[in-house]
């Protein structure tokens, strides 16, 4: 150790006039794995941008400060500058080619070449690969990795794990490696993966290859670095060595105090004891979100809030109840259980899913808003549908459609050319505040919102909590909501789980401290306060 | 920690029988054909052989673009103009034999070059939407294709020759002998095998066509090209330059398409000035959907299949059609509607399949993109 591999001075990045780095400073040395651990939208994927030459750094007005690789300074203008510089990069979307086999994968744009007769006349882009050697080569870099898999099988099938690995013996390949950058490597692996992985990493460091490590997983990161950078709101909060830090201050640092206003006047709301929801011994087979024999109620008319790190299994109780992932236990809603893996059950039983995959999930986005609105309600519920004379057939009517819609958008304050308007060409926070429409439309007696403001710019996240916090107040409905922002569970919830492991690690008022849901979060003790 | 991983299962029967649909169910109907149609055996030979010679080249210059993520290049009929441009020229100075022909070669090229290059660029900017905006540049260029030798021959250009030009003086014939170079390539060395005449040397260059292809993708840019046809998002990571890669497959593709044509002519004998250009973009490319090829997949053996099986149809199913229905007309209509109809199953197909794919890929960045948004809380 002590040599500087990589140093990061004073960076600061604006999109426009909204600052996302502001004087950022980080070093590493060889042989050194540096985790960065950040909320969403902390400036990490940016600060790789920047570090890595990607081009959206450049078209958006370049940064400010410097960058020292190796001692040189660097001003990569692309990629593949940062390549030559030794800099590797694990792409958190793979950067591999499905009908590729491996070694052509692995060698991509790098292949051995052979002049041959033509080439000499032609150029080198016309020179023979030299496939020995390709093979040779990824042979080697897979058995760095100690991955056994044949360098000429094609990728087509191969499952997402190995990918991964094959991303990894790509970069270690470059033959002067000196920094190996990974964001979120783990997101996609199982845990038996995720830990060879993180062994792996080990031994390259110890080989002197330095690692970048950015994980929201902070077990991992307390298992394998040996520093830990904080960022928040594009600001680093504080480097420390990782012998010196507690996983419950590195969780509290990483969420913070950006408080909005705390939920008043909520006990009102909450009739008694009443439980509308009972979730009993409640497991979810959802890949990255399991979860594990969960009990919770919720009471009619309260807004109940599940928060957590991901993987933690938030996610996975709100698809677990829609019946959207395999789950087992017993779920009653308003005395009535309810069939779980079944999502017509759920819905017909009163459950409604504002899906945190709005635009997969949620929307159909070349459809008009009207009709976006109205296809559950038709579906489901047999809304906006007329009989056509003594026919046994219903057909849509258009009029109702189009007038609930009108009351939608004037209602939740959709702005809009019109109900015909299509919903890709609507804003983020539109779109959602049309997803929220849907849901209303389905008369829900729980209303289960997952992330609703994820992907919205600032302004609009407080009008779709408004929304939301609206319908909870006058039209009674009782909310389940999942949210990755302790801030926004906060500001909405009466009560907040917090997901750990699969498992309910605690029942805190949102007006606990943060050192008590960084200390939920990060696994520490059961403070069950229902 | 040690991985295996095991290819699952080998190739069955099944698989290959729906792999190869398409070619298996024209093979049998081109068999049902030769039978229905009662026409000599030797008689087909001889037709399909030179159909093959005129043909083959110009199916496989669709290739190179097929595996650069091109998708089918409707723009080969510019190609297909720059080799007419040097075959009118060698008409013109009545240059004979194969010295005409290698002197319209050496004229179409730079020609179909630089269209090449500026498809290129054309396509370069229309990404996602390539086979439609090839389809137009084609039937734009033919306009001012039609402008040179229509109204600029004789006026703008001075041109005075009464075998290929208007009585006018303005524009050529609609029609041109090709006098001097028609069978220069194929009488170069024509071998009699089972009464049946083979243009051996035609066939060679094919060969020569077929084996170069198969070398270009043992090559770095042939590497390129596969890689940029997969993914240009990867490609361009790793340092690729995309559209470079894109431009030159279609340079080679709209060179490739120019010799093709001046191939296929030097066969048929004669020009249709205004019309060979026209057909060969549709005829070429319905010929290598039947042999099995995809907007996304195509070889040098879907293309030689493929044409031989399209051609065989076109040989048998006019009386087939007389046979069948008292009407060769009825065969006739019956393989134009295989043949555009072949590109648009072929269309829709890649269409539906891109659609699911891009379906999926979101679905899956969106559960990635939700991993990671959570994870830091």
């Amino acid at each position: 150790m002590g040599e500087r591999v990589l140093e990061i001075r004073n960076v600061s990045k604006c999109y426009g006039d909204n600052p996302v780095l502001s004087q950022v400073s980080l070093s590493l040395n060889r042989g050194e794995i540096h985790a960065l651990v950040g909320e969403n939208g902390a400036g990490k994927s940016t600060l790789m941008n920047i570090l890595f030459g990607m081009p959206v750094i450049h078209e958006t007005g370049g940064f400010t400060g410097e960058i020292w690789v190796n001692g040189n300074k660097a001003e990569f203008k692309s990629p593949r500058e940062a390549m030559e510089a030794g800099i590797g990069m694990v792409h958190q979307e793979f950067m591999l080619l499905p009908g590729f086999s491996v070694a052509e994968n692995v060698k991509l744009n790098r292949e051995p070449t052979r002049p041959n007769l033509i080439s000499k006349a032609a150029g080198p882009k016309l020179e023979s690969l030299d496939s020995g050697k390709m093979g040779l080569d990824t042979r080697q870099a897979l058995d760095r990795i100690e991955m056994d898999v044949d360098e000429w099988l094609p990728l087509v099938g191969m499952p997402v794990g190995h990918r991964q690995f094959i991303e990894i013996a790509r970069e270690i390949d470059k033959t002067d490696l000196s920094l190996l950058v990974l964001d979120e490597p783990t997101a996609v692996l199982t845990e038996t993966e995720a830990s060879s992985l993180l062994a792996i990493l080990k031994k390259l460091a110890e080989s002197g290859v330095s690692a970048l490590f950015i994980s929201h997983r902070l077990d991992e990161v307390f298992e394998i670095a040996d520093t830990i950078t904080v960022l928040r709101d594009g600001e680093v909060v504080c480097t420390v060595p990782k012998k010196e830090a507690r996983v419950e201050t590195i969780a509290e640092m990483m969420v913070g105090r950006k408080l909005g206003s705390l939920r008043t006047g909520g006990s009102g709301r909450i009739h008694g004891n009443e439980h509308v929801l009972e979730v009993k011994n409640l497991s979810v087979d959802m890949p990255g979100e399991h979860v594990d024999n969960v009990s919770f109620s919720v009471r009619r008319g309260e807004i109940f809030g599940i928060g957590g790190l991901a993987g933690h299994g938030k996610l996975g109780i709100a698809n677990g109840l829609m019946g959207l992932h395999r789950s087992s236990g017993t779920v009653v809603c308003d005395g009535e259980e309810i069939p779980l893996n079944d999502p017509k059950a759920a819905l017909e039983a009163g459950l409604v899913l504002l899906s945190e995959d709005r635009r997969g999930v949620g929307l159909l986005l070349d459809e008009s808003i009207e009709n976006n609105i109205a296809m559950p309600g038709i579906v489901g519920r047999n809304r906006f549908v007329k009989r056509l004379g003594p026919l046994p057939i219903s057909i849509e009517d258009r009029k109702s459609i189009r007038q609930h819609a009108c009351e939608m958008i004037s209602l939740l304050d959709i702005k809009c050319t019109g109900p015909g308007q299509a919903v890709r060409r609507l804003s983020g926070g539109n779109q959602q505040k049309v997803c929220v429409a849907k849901a209303i439309t389905m008369e829900p007696k729980v209303l289960l919102v997952s992330e609703p403001t994820r992907g919205i710019d600032v302004g609009a996240k407080e009008r779709v909590l408004n929304v939301i916090r609206k319908l909870n107040e006058e039209e009674g409905i009782t909310v389940v909501m999942t949210s990755s922002e302790l801030a926004e569970l906060r500001s909405m919830c009466d009560r907040i789980a917090i997901m750990y492991n699969g498992k309910i690690q605690g029942i805190l008022s949102p007006d606990a401290s943060d050192a008590e849901f960084g200390f939920c979060m990060a696994g520490g003790g059961g403070m069950a306060s229902d | 920690m040690r991985k295996r991983f095991q290819l699952k299962g080998g190739f069955s029967a099944a698989d290959l029988l729906r792999q190869n649909a398409v070619p298996i169910l024209f093979l049998f109907m081109c068999i049902l054909g030769v039978i229905v149609s009662g026409q000599n055996i030797r008689y087909i030979a001889q037709e399909l052989v030179s159909r093959l010679a005129r043909n083959w080249f110009l199916v496989l210059s669709l290739i190179i673009p097929v595996t650069a993520g091109l998708g089918l290049n409707f723009a080969i009929v510019l190609g297909a103009m720059a080799g007419q441009v040097g075959l009118i020229v060698a008409t013109h100075y009545k240059i004979p034999g194969l010295l005409g022909l290698s002197v319209a070669v050496v004229l179409s090229v730079p020609i179909a070059v630089l269209l090449g290059i500026s498809v290129g660029h054309v396509l370069n900017l229309a990404r996602g939407r390539e086979m439609i905006t090839s389809m137009m540049l084609g039937f734009f260029a033919n306009g001012l294709y039609l402008l040179v030798f229509l109204f600029m021959v004789g006026t703008v250009i001075p041109v005075d020759n009464p075998e290929i030009m208007l009585d006018s003086g303005v524009g050529l014939r609609g029609t041109i002998e090709l006098k001097y170079c028609k069978y220069a390539l194929d009488n170069l060395l024509k071998v009699r095998l089972f009464g049946v005449n083979i243009p051996v040397a035609t066939f060679g260059v094919v060969i020569a066509l077929c084996l170069g292809i198969r070398w270009l993708y043992k090559t770095k840019l042939g590497q390129e090209l596969r890689a940029v046809g997969q993914d240009m998002a990867v490609a361009s990571v790793a340092g690729i330059n995309v559209d470079r890669t894109r431009i030159t497959a279609m340079v080679m593709s709209t060179v490739l398409a120019s010799i093709g044509q001046i191939i296929f002519l030097q066969n048929m004998g004669v020009i249709n000035t205004f019309n060979s250009h026209e057909q060969i973009g549709t005829v070429a490319i319905a010929s290598i959907l039947v042999g099995g090829a995809s907007v996304t997949s195509a070889t040098v053996g879907h293309g030689l299949a493929g044409t031989l099986l399209f051609q065989l149809l076109f040989i048998v199913s006019p009386s087939a059609g007389q046979r069948l229905m008292g009407n060769a007309q009825v065969g006739e209509f019956f393989r134009v509607f295989i043949g555009y109809g072949i590109i648009a199953v072929a269309l829709l197909i890649h269409s539906w399949e891109r659609k699911v794919s891009l379906e999926s890929a979101s679905r899956q960045s969106a559960l990635k993109g939700q991993a990671k948004a959570t994870g830091n809380m």
